[in-house]
C-alpha cells in the first residue's frame, strides 16, 4: 500500500513508491481527495491535491488509478456550472448545502437523465475516431453531436433504434479488424492536458464579432485566435469577458472563472439565465458552460480549471461549432503554478514563477485555432485570457510571456478607468495582428470603406496624441484652428465611439453596420468642419453649433433597430454649418 | 484522540518542531502546556513522516526544548458560538476578555470556514444607506459586499468607519436585525477604545461583537483574529438571519503577520517579502462576505488597510483590490485641504452598485448623475494639471468652468463632515452642482434627464456665482 509521508498544503509526498505514473490521477486518504502525480524521483513521488488537505494524516492510503485526470464529455455539459475539476456545483449544493466540503464525490454528468438520440450511422458502416454517430438536442440552442471516441475504428455491428437513453447505455457495437468488439455510449473521457486531435488547421480569416466598437473596429480578434486582456484591478477585465460571453457571435461560450470572485460567477449564472440571445431568442445560458474555481477554493484546482475548460471547448469544436473560451484570470492560474512550484522547492525563474511558465502559457494558447475536424467539419476555439498584473505593471512575467503567444493585446488602463472611460482599452499600446488576415472579410462583408475609415480614426488618434504633448505645456488656445479641430474630432471618437457603456440598453452591443455608420458620420463631420474652416470661419463658431456633442450622443440616440435615423444627422450637420456666417 | 508529547526537537521563530509523532492531521490544533501551567495554542503547518512543524500563535517566548507538554486536539481550530456572543469582547483567538466568563456554546465552527458554493450565493442587490454623499452617490455600498477603505497613516479612516457604522441604515423589508463585528488586528489600545466608545454612543453595543488583537498582543495570533470574527459573522448571518457588518482593521498588520510566519517557515518570498499565496490567503478571508440562499442574513465587510507610503500598487492594497468588489480610497491632498471625508472619488469604485441603484432602489436618475459627475470631475483634473503649467488665468473659459466646478464639488459634495445626508439630498446636490455648466457640456447625459434635473439659474443663485459662467 502507498502511504502519505509528508503534507505541505496541497503538496504531499509518498515515499519509496514505484508504481506511479507522471500526471496520473490518484485518490488521497480516507476522504479520497482527488490528486495528480506531478513528479517522481528515487525516493519520493510528489502529488498535488485538488482539495483541502486539512486533517490529512501521514500513513493514509494513496490509491492510483492508472489514468490521467480527464474531462468527462457528453450531453449535460451545456448550461451547467462545474468547479475546476468538473464537479457539478448544483449537484454538490443539493447534496451538501452552501459550503463545499473536501472529498465530495459526485458524478460529473447526470447519469440518470434520459436523452433522445437520433443515430447518423447504420449497421455495416465503418466508423472511426472523431466521426459523428448520432445527435442529441442538448439544450434548445445546441445540438450535441455524439463523437466516436479515440481508438475506435471498425464496422458497426449493432445499433439501438432512435430513442431515449441514459449516458451509460450501450448504443452501438463496433467490431475492429482484429474482431475485437467495442461498445459506444454517449460519454467519453479525455485527458485535460492533452489537446484533442484535428484534421488540419485553417488560416484565421473571419473575425469574432463582439459588438464592442473598440474591439471590432480597432483591435479585432479572429475566430480561432487568441487575445489577452491585461489590466489592474477594477479596469474592466471581467466586464469585457462578460460582454464577449453575452454578445459575441460564437456558437458556444466556455467561461472559466479561475481564482476570481464567487459573486461574479453567481452573477453570470443569474444574468445568463435571464438574458435572451438576440439571434435565437433563447436564454444565453443554453449556449454556455461555466467553470467556477473561485479564489477561496483550493489552489491546485485552479490550475486544472483552465485545462478542463479548454478541453470542453475542443470537444464542441470537434462537433463543428465555433467556441469562445473566456479565462478570468490566467494570472491566478500562473500563481497556482508558482505556489505549487514553491512548495516543491523548485528553482524559481522570474519573480518566483517557475522556469516552465512560458511553455505552459504557450501550450494553453496553442489550443486555440480554426480547424477542419476529424469529421470534416469546420470549427474553432478562440481564447480570451484576462491577466491581472501585480501593481498594474505590464512588465511582469505573465503579461510579457502571454504577449509572445497571443496576437491581440487589449491593454486596460487605470487612468482611463479612473475617468470612467470604459472600455478602458488604451488605444496607444493595444494592438491586433489579425487585421491583415481579416481585411478580405471586412472588405467583402461590410465594404472597403470600413478599413479606410478605421485607418483615418487611428491617424486622428495618433495626431491627438502628438498635439496633447504641446497642449499639456501651453494650453489649447494657442493652436491653429485646424489642429483644434483634430483635437475636437479625436474627442468625438474617444467619447462618442471608443467609450461604450455596457449598462446602456442600446450601447451594450452594437452591430458592425451601426459601427460603420457611426464612423462615417464622425468622419463626415470632420470633413465638413474642415471645409468650413477653410472658408475662413472661426473654430469657436463651429463649436457653438453643438454638432460635436450631438454626434457624440448618437450611440444613445439612434437605436440599433432604426439606423435610418443616421440620414437626419447629415442634414443637421449641413444645416448647422451652412448657417455659420 | 488526545495524543500527548513531552519536549521539542527544535524552536525557530514562531515555529516549534516535534519528532516521533504519529497519527496527527495536517492543520490540526495543538495545545502547548508550559511547566508553569500557562497554555498556548498552535497549529500543525507541515508534516514530514514523523516530524511535525507547529506554529505557536502566542509566540515561542519562554519555551525550551524540555518545558512543554504538547497535546494534539484531533481537529482544526474551532470557535464556540451562540447568539450570546453579541455584546461580548474576545481576544484575537476568540477567548472572552471582558471578565464576563465563558459564553454558552450552541455550535462549534471551524474558523477557517469552507468555500461557499457559487451556486448557493445570492447576487447582492440591496444597498446600505450610509448617509455619506460620496459613498451613497458614487460608490454605493451593497449588502453582502466587501468594500475596503484604502487609507494611509494619519488619515481619518477610523472616523469614516465609525460614521458608516453609526449612520448605516439598511433598506428594504427585512432591515432590522442588524449586527456589527469588529476585528482589530495590530491597532493600538486607543483605536480599539475609540471604536468601543463610538459603538456605545451609537447605542449599538449590545449588537456588537469585538475581537481584539492589539499592537502589543502576539503577532502570529493576528492570523486567527479575522477568522474568528468571520466565523461569528457567518454564524449570526446564516443561523440567526442577522445582517452583519464586519469592520476589520488593519489588514496591513495581518499581512505582516503572515509574512513573518512565511519567512520563519523558510518559504520562497514573493513581492516585498510577502508569500506567493498572499492573494489566496486574503481571498479566504474576503470571500467570506455575501448572501446565501435559504438564509435571510448577510455578511458585509469593510476592511480597512493602510497603504504603506500611500502606494496603491503595494502588494497589500494591490492584491486586496483584486479580491474585493471595489474600494474606497482616501486622498491625502483632500485631507490636507481639510476636507472630510477625504474620499478620492476617481480611484474609488463600487462594483456591485450598478444593480443596487436606480428606480426601486435609490432613484432612476442615479446612474446618469453618477456617470456625469465622474466625467466632469475627471476633466477638472485635466484642467488643474494644465493650470499648474500655464497658470489658471491662461486657461480657456471652459477649463475655468471646470476649475470652479472642482472647487464647489469638493466643498459641497465630498466635504460633508459628520452630517447624515439623505440619498435624495445627495442626488439633488449632484444635479445642482452639474447645473453650473452649460447643458451641452454634460455630454454623458441624455436630454430627457437633463430636462428634468438641469437648472442653471438655480445653481447660479445657490452657489453665489458672481459671474454667469455660461457667458464667458
Ligand atoms: N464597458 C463598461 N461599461 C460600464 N462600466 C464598466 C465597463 N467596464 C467596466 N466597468 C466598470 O468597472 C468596474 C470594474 O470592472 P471589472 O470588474 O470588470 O474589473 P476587473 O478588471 O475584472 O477587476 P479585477 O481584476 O479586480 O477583477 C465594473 O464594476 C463597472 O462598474
Ligand atoms: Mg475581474
Amino acid at each position: 500500500m502507498n502511504e502519505v509521508y509528508s503534507i505541505n498544503g496541497p503538496v504531499i509526498k509518498v515515499k519509496n513508491a514505484t508504481d506511479f505514473k507522471i500526471m496520473e490521477k490518484v485518490f488521497v486518504g480516507k476522504e479520497k481527495l482527488l490528486g495528480e502525480v506531478i513528479s517522481i524521483s528515487d525516493n519520493f513521488t510528489i502529488i498535488q491535491v485538488y482539495e483541502s488537505t486539512t486533517g490529512l494524516t501521514p500513513g493514509e492510503e494513496v490509491i492510483n488509478t492508472g489514468e490521467p485526470i480527464s474531462a468527462v464529455l457528453g450531453p449535460g455539459l451545456m448550461g451547467n456550472i462545474f468547479d475546476g475539476i468538473q464537479r457539478p456545483l448544483q449537484t454538490i449544493y443539493d447534496k451538501s448545502g452552501s459550503f463545499i466540503k473536501p472529498g465530495t464525490n459526485v458524478a460529473c454528468l447526470d447519469m440518470k437523465k434520459e436523452w433522445r438520440v437520433e443515430f447518423k450511422v447504420k449497421v455495416g458502416d465503418y466508423i472511426r475516431f472523431g466521426q459523428i454517430f448520432g445527435v442529441v438536442q442538448e439544450t434548445s440552442l445546441i445540438e450535441h453531436r455524439l463523437l466516436v471516441p479515440k481508438n475506435v475504428f471498425g464496422e458497426v455491428i449493432l445499433i439501438k433504434p432512435n430513442g431515449s437513453y441514459i449516458l451509460d447505455d450501450v448504443l452501438i457495437k463496433v467490431r475492429d479488424k482484429n474482431d475485437v468488439v467495442q461498445e459506444l455510449t454517449m460519454v467519453q473521457k479525455w485527458p485535460i492536458k492533452e489537446p484533442r486531435p484535428i484534421e488540419s488547421r485553417l488560416p484565421l480569416t473571419i473575425p469574432l464579432i463582439s459588438g464592442q466598437r473598440v474591439i471590432d473596429t480597432l483591435f479585432p480578434i479572429a475566430k480561432g485566435g487568441s487575445a489577452a486582456v491585461p489590466g489592474g484591478f477594477g479596469t474592466g477585465k471581467t466586464m469585457m469577458q462578460h460582454q464577449f460571453a453575452k454578445w459575441c457571435d460564437a456558437d458556444i461560450i466556455v467561461y472559466i472563472g479561475c481564482g476570481e470572485r464567487g459573486n461574479e460567477m453567481t452573477q453570470t449564472l443569474e444574468e445568463f439565465s435571464e438574458l435572451i440571445d438576440p439571434k435565437s431568442n433563447k436564454p444565453l445560458i443554453e449556449r454556455t458552460v461555466l467553470i467556477a474555481n473561485t479564489s477561496n477554493m483550493p489552489v491546485a484546482a485552479r490550475e486544472a480549471s483552465i485545462y478542463t475548460g479548454v478541453t470542453i471547448a475542443e470537444y464542441y469544436r470537434d462537433m463543428g461549432y465555433h467556441v469562445a473560451v473566456m479565462a478570468d484570470s490566467t494570472s491566478r492560474w500562473a500563481e497556482a503554478l508558482r505556489e505549487i512550484s514553491g512548495r516543491l522547492e523548485e528553482m524559481p525563474a522570474e519573480e518566483g514563477f517557475p522556469a516552465y511558465l512560458p511553455s505552459r502559457i504557450s501550450q494553453f494558447y496553442e489550443r486555440a485555432g480554426y480547424v477542419t475536424t476529424l469529421s470534416e467539419k469546420h470549427g474553432s476555439v478562440s481564447i480570451i485570457g484576462a491577466i491581472s498584473p501585480q501593481g498594474a505593471d505590464f512588465s511582469e512575467p505573465v503579461t510579457q510571456n502571454t504577449k509572445r503567444f497571443v496576437r491581440a493585446f487589449w491593454a486596460l488602463d487605470k487612468e482611463l478607468a479612473y475617468t470612467r472611460h470604459y472600455a478602458a482599452i488604451n488605444w496607444n499600446i493595444s494592438y491586433s495582428e489579425y487585421i491583415g488576415d481579416l481585411a478580405k472579410w471586412y472588405n467583402k462583408q461590410i465594404g472597403i470603406e470600413f478599413l479606410e475609415d478605421r485607418q483615418r480614426f487611428i491617424t486622428i488618434l495618433a495626431e491627438e496624441n502628438k498635439l496633447m504633448e504641446i497642449v499639456k505645456l501651453i494650453g489649447k488656445d494657442v493652436l491653429p484652428d485646424d489642429q483644434k479641430l483634430i483635437l475636437e474630432i479625436a474627442r468625438v471618437i474617444r467619447v462618442g465611439y471608443l467609450q461604450q457603456n455596457a449598462f446602456h440598453k442600446e450601447d451594450t452591443f452594437v452591430s458592425l453596420e451601426k459601427q460603420m455608420k457611426m464612423m462615417k458620420l464622425i468622419l463626415y463631420l470632420e470633413r465638413v468642419a474642415s471645409q468650413v474652416l477653410k472658408e475662413g470661419k472661426a473654430f469657436s463658431l463651429l463649436l457653438n453649433t453643438n454638432m460635436f456633442e450631438k454626434v457624440i450622443k448618437v450611440k444613445y440616440d439612434i437605436p440599433n433597430d432604426n439606423l435610418d435615423l443616421f440620414e437626419n444627422y447629415y442634414k443637421l450637420i449641413d444645416e448647422a454649418f451652412s448657417a455659420i456666417k | 484522540m488526545n495524543l500527548q508529547y513531552i519536549g521539542l526537537k527544535e524552536i525557530n521563530g514562531p515555529l516549534i518542531f516535534l519528532d516521533n509523532v504519529k497519527g496527527i492531521g495536517f492543520e490540526e490544533m495543538v495545545e502547548i502546556r508550559l511547566d508553569d501551567g500557562r497554555i498556548r495554542h498552535g497549529r500543525v503547518v507541515e508534516i514530514q513522516g514523523d516530524l511535525a512543524a507547529i506554529l505557536v500563535f502566542e509566540g515561542t517566548r519562554d519555551l525550551s526544548l524540555n518545558n512543554t507538554v504538547i497535546k494534539f486536539k484531533g481537529r482544526p481550530m474551532e470557535i464556540g458560538l451562540s447568539k450570546n456572543v453579541l455584546g461580548r469582547v474576545f481576544n484575537g483567538i476568540g477567548t472572552p476578555i471582558d471578565g464576563l466568563g465563558p459564553v454558552y456554546v450552541d455550535e462549534y465552527f471551524d474558523i477557517n470556514g469552507q468555500p461557499l458554493n457559487p451556486v448557493s450565493r445570492v447576487y447582492p442587490k440591496n444597498y446600505i444607506n450610509t448617509g455619506i454623499s460620496s459613498i451613497d452617490g458614487l460608490t454605493t455600498l451593497i449588502r453582502g459586499q466587501k468594500l475596503p477603505i484604502f487609507s494611509g497613516s494619519g488619515m481619518p479612516h477610523n472616523d469614516l468607519a465609525v460614521q458608516i457604522v453609526k449612520q448605516a441604515r439598511l433598506t428594504g423589508k427585512d432591515a432590522t436585525n442588524f449586527g456589527i463585528i469588529f476585528a482589530a488586528m495590530g491597532v493600538t489600545n486607543d483605536v480599539a477604545n475609540y471604536f468601543r466608545r463610538s459603538f456605545e454612543e451609537a447605542g449599538v453595543l449590545d449588537n456588537v461583537v469585538m475581537f481584539l488583537n492589539l499592537s502589543n498582543d502576539p503577532i502570529i495570533e493576528r492570523l486567527l483574529t479575522p477568522r474568528c470574527a468571520l466565523s461569528a459573522a457567518e454564524y449570526l448571518a446564516y443561523k440567526h438571519d442577522m445582517h452583519i457588518l464586519v469592520v476589520m482593521t488593519d489588514l496591513t498588520a495581518y499581512c505582516e503577520a503572515l509574512r513573518e510566519f512565511s519567512s520563519s517557515k523558510g518559504e520562497i518570498p514573493g513581492r516585498k517579502g510577502y508569500p506567493g499565496y498572499l492573494y489566496s490567503d486574503l481571498a479566504s478571508l474576503l470571500e467570506r462576505a455575501g448572501i446565501v440562499k435559504n438564509a435571510k442574513g448577510s455578511v458585509t465587510q469593510i476592511p480597512i488597510l493602510s497603504m504603506p507610503n500611500d502606494d496603491i500598487t503595494h502588494p497589500i492594497p494591490d492584491l486586496t483590490g483584486y479580491i474585493t468588489e471595489g474600494q474606497i480610497v482616501l486622498d491625502r491632498d483632500l485631507h490636507q485641504k481639510g476636507i472630510y471625508p477625504p474620499i478620492g472619488v476617481l480611484p474609488s469604485l463600487s462594483r456591485l452598485m450598478k444593480d443596487g441603484i436606480g428606480a426601486g432602489y435609490t432613484r432612476s436618475d442615479h446612474q446618469p448623475l453618477m456617470n456625469q459627475l465622474f466625467a466632469s470631475y475627471a476633466r477638472v483634473m485635466d484642467a488643474r494639471s494644465l493650470a499648474s503649467v500655464i497658470g489658471e488665468d491662461e486657461l480657456s473659459p471652459v477649463d475655468k468652468n471646470y476649475i470652479e466646478f472642482g472647487k464647489l464639488f469638493e466643498k459641497h459634495f465630498i466635504s460633508q463632515g459628520y452630517i447624515n445626508r439623505d440619498i435624495n439630498e445627495t442626488l439633488d446636490l449632484g444635479w445642482k452642482l452639474l447645473s453650473i455648466f452649460s447643458k451641452e457640456e454634460l455630454d454623458r447625459t441624455d436630454e430627457k434627464i437633463l430636462d428634468e434635473f438641469y437648472d442653471h439659474q438655480q445653481a447660479v443663485i445657490e452657489f453665489d456665482l458672481e459671474h454667469n459662467l455660461l457667458k464667458n
